[in-house]
């Protein structure tokens, strides 16, 4: 999922993140390294983890 | 930067004319005696578009007999490109998903790894070599793409905007990817000078370089330069982890761990745009142009791969 502009995203903590880029992208399997950004790791998960 | 090095006879001698001001001098019939040779020649002839040398006029950017003998390299150049490529069952555009198949191309054609050697096994000095070679092009980040910007229907030139004004740093000289790899290439003790390490480039990273250059300068060809940026985007965010991983395992400077880090989250942005917004709308709009979103790609993965053979044949370690 893609956020434009300033956007504050709060993780399941409740910590608030703002977005530091003109675009960023969501973490949508829960697996990334740098939630709650994507880094690429959905593509190491089998078909069937992958959102 | 001065002129590189020629590399064979023809080389030399477009080089003496280019230096000498006078192109005429140039024997309209000479060939290249080998792909090295044509490669420094074309990537110099490049060059005049984007910083030329101090050692060549810059009005010779749009010299008739340089333009000339430019068409017949890059002709050479996209002949042997398309002879490595081979069509994909391209999918219909109109009812499969373009970025679900395109994604699944990139991954089919995942080559040899130079981040996995770096990441678990490269010395200093390789991953020195490495960052030279990359310098010919980092330094220059995303500059090869500019050129389509204004050959692009709204959606694609929107969505390549997009993606640049972040490459181009958001307004911030120092956030600069090119800048990013001018700081880290200094943190190492390597020369951040542009164009500093071009006469060490092997025949595969001159050949990179030159294929960005011919997709972007020829609007014909622009299916093929966003196809080859969305192939690259989407081949970065996971290798350059492994970068970071390796150069922080050999406590390497972390302004180049930077660099790379800047990339893994960037680049995960920057394929969904690249791949879905881009190239998606672009053969949606211009369905003729699928092919060679493709080969684009393909020369990507297939120009990366080769480099990465090569390197590592050298270092001796097996692909």
């Amino acid at each position: 999922m893609l956020l434009r502009g300033t956007q504050v995203v709060e993780d399941a903590d409740g910590v608030q993140h703002t977005t530091t880029r003109p675009v960023s992208a969501l973490c949508r399997c829960h697996r990334s390294a740098t939630k709650p950004w994507c880094d690429g790791t959905h593509k190491l998960l089998p078909d069937k983890l992958r959102p | 930067m001065d002129l590189p090095r020629a590399r064979g006879a023809f080389g030399a001698d477009l080089f003496t004319a280019m230096r000498a001001g006078d192109p005429t001098l140039l024997d309209p019939s000479a060939k290249p005696e080998h792909d090295e040779d044509a490669a420094i020649a074309l990537w110099a002839l490049y060059e005049l578009h984007y910083r030329g040398f101090d050692d060549v006029d810059a009005r010779l950017e749009w010299d008739a007999d340089l333009l000339r003998a430019r068409g017949a390299l890059e002709a050479d150049l996209e002949t042997r490109l398309r002879s490595r490529y081979e069509s994909p069952d391209l999918p219909d555009v109109a009812s499969t998903d373009f970025a679900t198949a395109f994604f699944a191309f990139v991954e089919e054609h995942d080559g040899a790894s130079l981040a996995a050697h770096v990441q678990t096994r490269a010395d200093q000095a390789q991953v020195l070599e490495l960052l030279r070679l990359r310098s010919v092009y980092h330094l220059k980040e995303t500059d090869p793409t500019a050129w389509v910007v204004p050959r692009l229907p709204a959606r694609a030139q929107a969505s390549l905007v997009e993606l640049m004004y972040d490459e181009y740093g958001t307004g911030d000289p120092r956030r600069l990817h090119a800048q990013l790899f001018a700081d880290g290439l200094a943190a190492c003790g390597l020369s951040a000078d542009y164009g500093a390490y071009v006469d060490e480039a092997p025949l595969e990273v001159l050949e990179q370089n030159n294929a960005m250059s011919l997709f972007g300068l020829h609007r014909r060809l622009r299916g093929a330069a966003l196809g080859h940026l969305a192939a690259f985007e989407a081949s970065s965010s996971l290798p350059s982890r492994r970068l970071v991983q390796g150069l922080q395992r050999l406590e390497m400077p972390a302004a180049m761990s930077r660099y790379y880090a800047e990339h893994v989250e960037a680049d995960a942005v920057h394929e969904q745009l690249a791949v879905r917004t881009m190239c998606g709308s672009l053969v949606e709009e211009q369905p003729r142009l699928l092919d060679d979103v493709y080969f684009g790609a393909f020369s990507c993965l297939d120009l990366e791969d080769r480099l990465a053979r090569r390197l590592l044949a050298t270092w001796g370690v097996a692909a």
